[in-house]
């Protein structure tokens, strides 16, 4: 724990297990199918949210994917209005009308998530452009898989943001699966940018994506390169899914990864490793940890209560938007 | 009265340097706007009084760049990206169709707007072909959430521009490249010709001709002709179609009994047909004929002359369509 200043190290072990006892939450639920919006999670993969949105201040803005809960909570979006969002209620953050995959609290400058493959990259490096035009030293930060990492915005996303050096963080969430369709049948070797652009124009970095201390460190990085100007930065965060693509790990289709695989990924679980260096380092005891779990638990607990008594949206909140050409 | 006279892309470059100079959130951008074609002129002279920070030549990443231009409009900013034909709008579908349309529904208005304006000038003629010649608002027609706007003069150039730059949502302009050389009156100051409201070009009893872009000159020219035959042809100028002003044409059809809708884009399910289908549900006790349709044909513009000729329909086109709905 040596780069890390001990309130950091506490912080980014929160965000992670709120992020993680929700999903299981949710996964818990699911099936009684009162969310009845397609949820993906980010069970195993925590640290890249909570390491990367840790370094970004609350003036800056992030965009998420559809796999989106974990970076909207890490910049401080409320959970109880994606609690209650999920549940397709009015008090879900963007009024039941989003549901999981579109999610949004502009108050804790979480932009949007789309879940349009890709979609939000450009987005991004857009918010980036209106920060440097007006001389502001905020940044964006998008969020985006492996897959999306295939398609063709993310190139000419990437191409603009150094050519006019926007203040843009590209996170490339590399969890190893597109549903069912593994990276090797996507992708020959390395992302070109590690290797074909000079690093003043671009700092590209990988990083164990399992590890928010390094990821913490890595956007620390870049975040303060683009608010010097600098211009993007790409960070590749090495994880992996250790959950279903889209539900409860249950509903995974069986046959398509080597459960081994899976099972050697959670052993590299972010939540407990981070776990393990906060004991070593003495900065949080077992009392402590308790302390936290039961925090998390009640308010896990009172935002499914407060999103279960919470009306539902009706057929006047359809014609809110009808005909609306914005 | 001494009205001063401009042409069509002198409006719409007046209109963008009106805008640049009132509000600082406002840029241009697209492929060439600061090089010497200046985009049909209409972005002439932009680049060097406002700067490239806010007039800039962009990469050829269509798809890229409408999505930068969305978020720019998220994060506050008024950005005008503008392109050489709307052909190459289909590169940015996504962020167009799948985006900025739907974003501010989508997030129950917890995401804010996004005030952008995408503009591409449809052209058509001496061999551009298949790929450069299409009219493409139709198919942006049927997406929610967008604006569509398509001026005829360059009176409504400027005023159009200038209301889709202060819309608080995405708006699409669509000019055509055979007016830009077209002069007409434009007031000096910044005004606004709003949207959703369409105007009489000219008055007549006989038959409603509905048109938009290039195709109001044609079918005013029409009109002539149809007047000597003893034709009087009442035409509309629909200037914006989403919103569309479709009390103008019920109005208009009603008294006339006949609607010939008269359009620069395909047949199929697009403009022309959205307009006789709501007329018949408005007023169809009114109509003496079934609403009539003048579209390209069903099939990818051809590129040698003799092809196009018969391909691109023009004011005798209009003329013998509405010679046939006055005889059904
Ligand atoms: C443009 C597009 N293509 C396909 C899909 C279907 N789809 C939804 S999620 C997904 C997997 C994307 O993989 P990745 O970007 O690595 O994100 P992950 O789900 O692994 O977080 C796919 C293919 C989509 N939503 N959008």
């Amino acid at each position: 724990m040596k780069s890390i200043d001990p309130e950091t190290a506490l912080a980014l072990y929160r965000a992670m297990l709120r992020i993680r006892r929700l999903g299981e939450r949710i996964e818990a639920e699911y099936p009684e199918d009162e969310m009845k919006t397609p949820v993906h999670l980010s069970t195993g993969q925590e640290a890249v949210a909570a390491g990367v949105c840790a370094a970004l201040g609350p003036g800056d803005l992030a965009l998420g994917t559809h796999r989106g809960h974990a970076a909207y909570l890490a910049k401080g979006g409320s959970l109880p209005a994606l609690v209650a969002e999920l549940f397709g209620r009015a008090a879900g953050c963007c009024g039941g009308r989003g549901g999981s995959m579109h999610l949004a609290d502009l108050a804790a400058g979480y932009a949007g998530g789309s879940a349009i493959v890709g979609g939000n990259i450009p987005i991004a490096a857009g918010m980036a452009l209106a920060f440097a035009m007006r001389g502001e030293d905020r940044v964006a930060a998008v969020f985006f898989g492996d897959g999306a990492a295939e398609e063709g915005v993310f190139y000419e996303s990437v191409n603009f943001a150094v050519l006019k050096r926007l203040p843009v963080l590209f996170i490339l969430e590399n969890n190893g699966w597109s549903v069912c369709s593994p990276l090797s049948s996507r992708r020959a070797g390395e992302l070109a940018f590690h290797r074909g652009l000079d690093p003043a124009l671009l700092f590209s970095a990988k990083v164990d994506g399992n590890d928010a201390a390094a990821v913490y460190a890595k956007a620390g990085k870049a975040v303060r390169r683009a608010r010097q100007g600098l211009g993007p930065s790409l960070l590749e965060c090495l994880t992996y899914r250790v959950g279903g693509h889209a539900g409860p790990e249950a509903w995974d289709p069986p046959g398509y990864r080597d459960l081994r695989e899976k099972a050697r990924w959670r052993h590299r679980c972010p939540v407990a490793r981070m776990r393990r260096r906060l004991l070593r380092a003495g900065l949080a005891d077992s009392e402590a940890f308790s302390r936290m779990e039961e925090e998390v638990a009640a308010e896990i607990e009172a935002a499914f209560a407060l999103a279960r008594k919470s009306p539902f949206p009706g057929p006047a909140d359809i014609a809110a938007f009808l005909h609306s050409e914005q | 009265m001494n009205e001063r006279i401009l042409t069509h892309s002198d409006a719409l470059n007046e209109a963008l340097r009106q805008a640049l100079e009132a509000d600082p959130a406002v840029f241009v951008m697209g492929q060439g706007v600061d090089d010497p074609f200046a985009m049909h002129g209409c972005t002439r002279g932009l680049a060097a009084r406002f700067g490239e920070k806010r007039v800039f030549d962009t990469p050829l990443s269509e798809a890229a760049l409408a999505g930068v231009a969305l978020g720019a409009a998220l994060n506050g900013m008024r950005p005008v990206y503008m392109h050489n034909r709307p052909d190459f709008l289909l590169l940015a579908m996504d962020q167009i169709a799948n985006h900025a349309a739907p974003w501010r529904v989508m997030f129950g208005g917890a995401a804010g707007r996004a005030p952008l304006v995408i503009w591409a000038a449809s052209g058509r003629g001496w061999g551009a072909a298949a790929q450069h010649s299409q009219a493409l608002h139709g198919l942006f027609l049927h997406v929610p959430g967008i604006k569509i706007a398509l001026p005829a003069t360059p009176y409504d150039a400027k005023g159009l521009m200038t209301v889709a730059i202060r819309d608080p949502g995405p708006v699409l302009v669509f000019d055509h490249r055979d007016n830009f050389s077209f002069s007409g009156p434009v007031p000096e100051e910044a005004y606004a010709v709003p949207f959703g409201k369409g105007v009489i070009r000219r008055q007549g009893r006989d038959l409603t001709i509905a048109a938009v872009s290039r195709m109001v000159r044609e079918a005013l020219s029409a009109a002539e002709t149809l007047a000597g035959r003893g034709i009087e042809a009442e035409v509309l100028d629909l200037r914006s179609i989403r919103p569309i002003d479709h009390d103008l044409i019920a109005e208009s059809t009603a008294g006339t009994g006949r609607l010939l809708v008269c359009d620069t884009g395909y047949p199929v399910g697009g403009l022309a047909a959205e307009v006789a289908a709501t007329a018949a549900e408005r007023i169809f006790g009114k109509l003496k004929a079934p609403p009539a349709r003048l579209a390209l044909p069903d099939c990818a513009a051809p590129a040698g002359p003799t092809l196009e000729a018969a391909y691109f329909p023009d004011a005798a086109r209009v003329v013998r369509a509405a010679i046939d709905l006055m005889r059904r």
